[in-house]
């Protein structure tokens, strides 16, 4: 890396101690790139094995890449951290402006110690860090909280304003931190985290300069990588209709998990699909800074007053495949006006809107049969499709209002030991299911991925791709390994997934050579593996388990578009991937 | 001479293309440099907006420069001569724009030359790189 690269920069702050200061560790960003592999190698050193996820020794971590702030599509920040959710690896990434801010302003990666005993939030600029007083923001939710802070601190534009909700602050685990209103740290429980050390908020303004290798070459370089990502036509999918366009694409395969998995289709897709949002809701697009692609999609939410004739508030509300998928096929609600008053709901408390929903479709069947009831629920009554009930226990949740609401706070998994219905606790490494039902891929996937994320390794992808069944387990097994060291490195550098079409290996050789990075493609390769291994080392560290995985009973009940799922393709996949995993050493 | 201009803000969705391309103009990452600058509107959910130099005839920035520095261009907007100033921050001032910006590293203003390369990385028309009619 360049001298004057700023990369090298890692900020610490203790909370604790209200203390906060800079150390150069190029040796980090030298070996693990930056992002994912960079905030790997950081958890390990300062996390303490066993730590219990809320105390104040377990810390957080922000790390950025190289390429943020020089190459388009280059706009995720990692944040690793150990999961209250499942207890061993956390792990999630948002766009937004956080990872520019975060590299503009000089950092290449951030660690965060301590617990403050008031409510604080921290400002975070070029050289400086302050403290603010965040008593009189706490119990607001996340649409308020940015509202506050945007009036006061740092430098609109250059921007990224962290926060959570009351979700966060009363430590559910499924809590997320939202950045820039729309994008979200959103899956395992990053804001539960935020919560348990009592910060409200994080701001980070930079916008400095950086310094390029070769100048020519970067030029070169950044042309033709733009050029394609304009060319791409699953690209401009995501412009146009946005990651809802599969709504009716899953539902036709029988592969949209619907009514808590008890179909994998919903008779009313259509008026949930992205060309329903699209006609009658969209009110505008919007981008991750530096993404020409703006996959953001915000519909325009008008509802009107009971109390006054002619009186309305608007609300946008930005949405997404997997949120329509767990908030609205999952729940059985076949109106898109009705998804929305949900998610905006789910947003502003500051949960992740997949577990939300999945916690809630489990509810509704748990109701149904009986294991819980109304003594539980506080009166409500869950029922397929039933928008303001649902809204209602949401609004517990977050609160955790009665013993009930703690336990659902805590996910599938965690209520389902309690309450029964472990059948239908769709939950895989006790991380609730995205939204895929498309066959071995996704559900082998789901299992395997050191995050448990449909993000991880794309089995879903796999399925629509490939004949899954003839390839048999062993095959698949592998094939998703390679597929999730490489984002390893797409998630170190750190570039968004949607352009993994365009950042090959050899792409991405070179674009970090005119920067002044020396890694060759296959140096790459090697590294994504190893920083895969790296992540899994510090899973089995604290007590995760490849034998003691749950594989819901229901996945293998419903029919996919592989037929039947049968339990031993799924264990002989993950037995496999175990080996592949651990051929080698960390 | 041709001039920049916003042609319709509304299809602005924040990606930010053209501040990164006005400062890789210098051959830099970043975007300290950027004559340019796209920001919300006060949250995203309002919309955005975008703040750079729209060429005065008559610019308030070169009137109040007591060095000279900035001088009026044919045709709009001022030729900044760096040698001649002296920080003193008063063009900033006097822009109702704010679209003169500063780079702290220099001490100086930086402000828009409208050459043009921003306009052609914008990807979704919002601006346009425009030829003046005499």
């Amino acid at each position: 890396m360049l001298a004057q690269d700023s990369l090298k920069n890692v900020l610490y702050i203790d909370l604790s101690k209200r203390k906060f200061w800079i150390e150069e560790r190029p040796d980090l960003f030298e070996k693990w790139l930056g992002g994912v592999g960079v905030g790997a190698a950081l958890l390990e050193e300062e996390c303490p094995e066993g730590v219990e996820p809320f105390s104040p020794e377990a810390p957080i971590i922000l790390a950025v890449g190289p390429m943020v702030g020089f190459y388009p599509m280059a706009s995720k920040t990692a944040a690793l951290f150990k999961s209250p959710h499942t207890g061993n690896l956390g792990e999630s990434h948002a766009g937004g402006r956080s990872a520019v801010s975060i590299r503009l302003a000089g950092l290449g990666a951030i660690v965060i110690k301590g617990a403050s005993d008031i409510p604080i939030a921290v400002n975070i600029s070029e050289n400086k860090v302050s403290f603010i007083d965040a008593r009189a923001l706490w119990g607001l939710g996340v649409g308020e909280t940015g509202r506050i802070l945007r009036e006061k601190t740092g430098k609109p534009g250059a921007r990224s304003i962290f926060r959570i909700g009351l979700a966060g602050e009363n430590l559910s685990t499924f809590a997320c931190v939202v950045t820039e209103t729309y994008r979200h740290f959103g899956r395992l429980g990053l804001g539960a985290v935020f919560g348990s050390k009592k910060l409200k908020a994080l701001i980070i303004t930079g916008h400095k300069s950086l310094p390029v290798a070769d100048k020519k070459a970067y030029h070169e370089c950044y042309d033709k990588i733009l050029k394609q990502i304009l060319e791409t036509d699953s690209l401009k999918k995501y412009h146009d209709l946005g990651t809802a366009v599969n709504v009716l694409s899953l539902n036709r395969k029988r592969s949209l998990p619907t009514k808590n998995l008890t179909q994998a289709w919903f008779e009313e897709a259509e008026k949930i699909s992205g060309e329903y949002f699209a006609e009658h809701l969209l009110g505008r697009r919007l981008a991750c800074a530096h993404c020409p692609v703006a996959c953001i999609h915000l519909a325009a939410l008008r509802i009107p007053y009971e109390d006054e004739p002619y009186f309305y508030k608007t609300t946008f509300i930005s949405y997404d495949y997997e949120l329509i998928y767990s908030l609205g096929s999952m729940l059985g609600v076949g109106q898109a006006e009705g998804i929305l008053k949900i998610l905006a709901k789910v947003d502003d408390l500051g949960l992740d809107a997949i577990s939300a929903g999945v916690v809630l479709a489990w509810a509704t069947e748990a109701f149904e049969k009986g294991l819980i009831t109304t003594k539980e629920t506080q009166g409500l009554t869950p029922a397929w499709g039933a928008v303001e009930v649902y809204l209602d226990m949401l609004e517990h949740l977050a609160r955790q209002s009665n013993e009930f609401y703690q336990t659902l706070a805590k996910g599938v998994e965690y209520a389902s030991q309690k309450y029964g219905g472990e059948d239908f606790a769709l939950a895989f490494g006790k991380n609730e299911m995205p939204g895929y039902h498309t066959g071995y891929g996704c559900h082998l996937g789901f299992l395997t991925g050191a995050r448990h994320s449909h993000l991880d390794s794309a089995g879903y992808s796999y399925d629509q791709k490939l004949n899954v069944p003839e390839l048999g387990p062993g095959k698949l097994a592998e094939l998703l390994f390679e597929e999730e060291a490489y984002r390893q490195i797409l998630s170190s550098i750190i570039i968004c997934f949607f352009a993994r079409s365009i950042y090959k290996y050899e792409v991405i050789s070179e674009a970090l050579k005119a920067i002044g990075y020396d890694f060759s493609p296959k140096e790459l390769k090697a590294l994504g593996q190893k920083i895969l291994r790296r992540k899994y080392h510090f899973k089995l560290r604290e007590g995760f388990s490849f034998e003691g995985l749950r594989i819901p009973k229901r996945i293998l009940k419903t029919i996919s578009p592989h037929g039947q799922l049968n339990e031993e393709f799924l264990r002989q996949g993950i037995k496999t991937y175990k080996e592949i995993l651990l051929k080698e050493e960390v | 001479m041709a001039l920049l201009k916003v042609v319709d803000v509304e299809r602005c969705v924040g990606c930010q293309l053209c501040m990164f391309a006005c400062q890789r103009r210098l051959g830099l990452g970043g975007t300290s440099r950027a004559a340019i600058f796209p920001k919300s509107r006060g949250g995203l959910s309002r919309g955005l907006m975008v703040i750079v130099c729209r060429g005065c005839k008559d610019p308030s920035c070169a009137a109040v420069c007591p060095t000279g520095a900035l001088k009026p261009r044919k045709g709009g907007g001022v030729i900044f001569l760096p040698h001649r100033c002296i920080g003193c921050g008063f063009c900033q001032e006097a822009c109702p724009l704010g679209a003169i910006f500063w780079d702290e590293e220099s001490n100086k203003p930086v402000v828009c030359i409208h050459c043009g390369i921003c306009a052609q990385y914008c990807p979704h028309g919002v601006l346009a790189f425009e030829k003046e009619d005499k």
